[in-house]
């Protein structure tokens, strides 16, 4: 079986969200009037750290890709 | 409203959205290294060791669409054409991707054959699957290169990379996984792709509909804008041809969802390839199922982008203005400050690799084992074909390359050429389904079928082209091509296998409907009988819901 593809979809984006995370709060005046008044990266950010919090906690609860772990089929790691 | 020039389309990328950028590239090779350590013997390679769960290779099925030239495109219609833009996605595909999942895909999973063109060996005779096989990966390597192209030009559009500079690196990144992890590493690629454009163009919506004043202010400013109320009807104005579209409901039920959408979601390898790497059977028919929902939502990321590039830039589609296809990436200089924006650069640079990656990935398995192991030499180890397959990617992406700089050169040729392939498949389509339900049809009646039908398409699309005749517009002209080719495909079927001798039973078993194969034993898992693991039930689920969307647009 391969490595399971939560971790890095989980890994890729809480660090795509801390980086946005973090430039979100330098946002300057200009930054944010370009985005209508929104702090857009900070908001894309803290929405990709909920995106990775997900794939890891459903990593974690289970984890294993099948649905009941006695009758996984091959035996090689 | 802004009216904007040519040049403004160069977009204030600075370090942090390089660094965005550069971190998705290493994730991508690092998947690829890591994919290869799984890799023991062909079927890893060229189907993932038949081991994904269903959500996985859903989400590889419907990236491996969500190529930036589909991405682009879909937007640029919706700024053309308004809302009936939706058709594509909706009657355009969620009907066929289910008749795949309940339909066809347990007949390609459990015969256990490599590729489309296989199937058509085991059904017919290896010389339908050489005709298919050498159509389909010519096709995909011309496609590959076409997609090359259009990335180079965005590329220099929006960041003044030259050309080649784009097309070297994007190529090299795609070989690199692929020839390293095979499928696994595509499909594992394509999920991620998936997320990372899905949160590139979201922030674009979002600001965008702000700017508009929401859906209501939206709708209000289409109406006012050169597609008027025409642009946020999808059926009501349909009666007629007198629509944005150009369009009947004849043309759209018939052409659009049935023969055009059929014959690409059901037959097209690129596509089938994902369910086939499924870890079972009920996996295998979940994938375009669960691929079905997120089609659902894609116009949001899409069609509503266009509509508001069309209501925000006076000369978009104009006399000396951007062209349409530039709608998103007008919306990303427009709205989006670095960070977000090196985001959704990331997001249209995975695109574009993830429709070239789909097609490199079926190009070598179809070269592999349909052309090289089926009809040059088929004695050779497992590990033969494993280095084969590596070695026929690389000559798939730099035959991609040549590709496309002759595209550079000759650009309307290749448009006509990928308009061509917009309809290959409709014949195709023809043959399996009429060898699919009936168990008479002969193998001779496969090959000369397809043949007959192949030619049909060209026979109108190009005098069609060359001004022969008037067929109306591109889109009409595309559905008149798919019907005759299906017309044409399925009426020779039919005399060719009066005249020919069929198949005996027993070489069909598990090929045709109602002959099951009895060997065949059940590969269900425990938990595939809950009623979220139903192809059937999830199926029906997203045709209700793609009615269902229809209604406020009618």
């Amino acid at each position: 079986m391969l490595f399971d593809i939560r971790r890095i979809l989980g890994g890729l984006f809480a660090v795509y969200g801390v980086i946005l995370v973090v430039a979100g709060l330098l946002d300057g005046a200009e930054e944010i009037a370009k985005a209508e008044g929104v702090r857009i990266n900070l908001w894309t950010g803290a929405g990709m750290l909920v995106l990775a919090a997900v794939f890891l906690l459903w990593e974690r609860l289970r984890p294993k890709d099948v649905p009941d772990p006695s009758d996984e089929s091959s035996g090689d790691a | 409203m802004l009216a904007l020039a040519p040049q403004d389309l160069r977009l204030d990328v600075n370090a942090l959205d390089h660094l965005i950028l550069a971190l998705y590239f290493a994730v991508v090779v690092g998947i690829g290294f890591a994919a290869r350590r799984a890799i023991r013997s062909s079927s890893d390679f060229f189907l993932a060791g038949r081991a994904l769960p269903a959500w996985i290779t859903g989400l590889a099925f419907v990236s491996a669409n969500l190529g930036a030239i589909e991405i682009l495109g879909m937007a640029a219609n919706g700024a053309q054409y308004g809302l009936m833009t939706v058709h594509y996605y909706w009657i355009g595909a969620i009907p066929a991707m289910v008749f795949l999942g309940v339909v066809m895909m347990p007949f390609y999973y459990r015969s256990k054959v490599h590729s489309v063109p296989e199937f058509l060996r085991r059904r017919f005779n290896p010389a339908t699957q050489l005709f298919n096989a050498i159509a389909f990966a010519v096709a995909q390597v011309l496609i590959a290169g076409i997609n090359l192209y259009a990335l180079a030009l965005v590329m220099e559009a929006l960041l003044g990379w030259p050309l080649w500079v784009s097309v070297i690196v994007s190529a090299a990144i795609v070989l690199a996984y692929i020839t390293l992890g095979g499928l696994s590493s595509a499909i594992y690629n394509e999920v991620m792709q998936f997320f990372v454009i899905i949160a590139g163009l979201v922030p674009v919506v979002v600001l965008g509909l702000i700017r508009v004043g929401g859906f209501e202010g939206l709708g209000r400013k289409v109406r006012e804008s050169v597609l008027g109320e025409g642009g946020l009807h999808t059926w009501s104005t349909t009666a007629s041809t007198d629509n944005p579209l150009g369009a009947s409901w004849i043309g759209i039920v018939f052409g659009l969802g049935f023969v055009l959408s059929f014959g690409y979601w059901t037959t097209n390898f690129a596509e089938v390839q994902r369910g086939l790497s499924a870890r079972n059977t009920n996996a295998a028919r979940l994938t375009p199922i669960v691929a079905a929902y997120p089609k659902l939502l894609i116009p949001v990321v899409t069609v509503i982008p266009g509509l508001v590039a069309l209501v925000l830039f006076s000369n978009l589609g104009k006399e000396g203005g951007p062209a349409y296809n530039y709608a998103i990436p007008l919306l990303m200089n427009e709205f989006l400050p670095n960070g977000v924006l090196g985001v959704a650069v990331t997001g249209l640079l995975a695109s574009f690799m993830a429709g070239m990656a789909a097609n490199v990935s079926g190009f070598n398995t179809v070269f592999t084992y349909d052309i090289w192991k089926g009809h040059v030499d088929g004695g050779r180890p497992d590990e033969f074909y494993v280095r084969l397959g590596r070695l026929a990617t690389i000559g798939g992406v730099v035959a991609g390359i040549g590709t496309a700089f002759i595209a550079a050169g000759f650009s309307n040729i290749m448009n006509y050429l990928q308009a061509l392939f917009a309809f290959f498949n409709a014949p195709l389509f023809a043959t399996f389904i009429i060898g699919l339900f009936w168990k008479r049809m002969t193998p001779w009646a496969g090959f000369w079928g397809i043949i007959a039908g192949t030619l049909a398409a060209f026979a109108v699309y190009i005098p069609y082209r060359a001004g022969v005749f008037d067929l109306g517009t591109d889109l009409n002209a595309s559905f008149v091509a798919a019907g005759a080719a299906f017309a044409v495909d399925a009426v020779v079927s039919v005399v060719i296998t009066l005249v020919t001798t069929p198949k005996p039973e027993e070489e069909l078993r598990g090929l045709v409907y109602g002959l099951t194969d009895v060997d065949l034993k059940d590969d269900s898992l425990a938990g595939d009988r809950a009623w979220y693991r139903s192809p059937v039930i999830l199926g029906s689920g997203a045709l209700v819901l793609a009615a269902g969307l229809y209604l406020p647009f009618l």
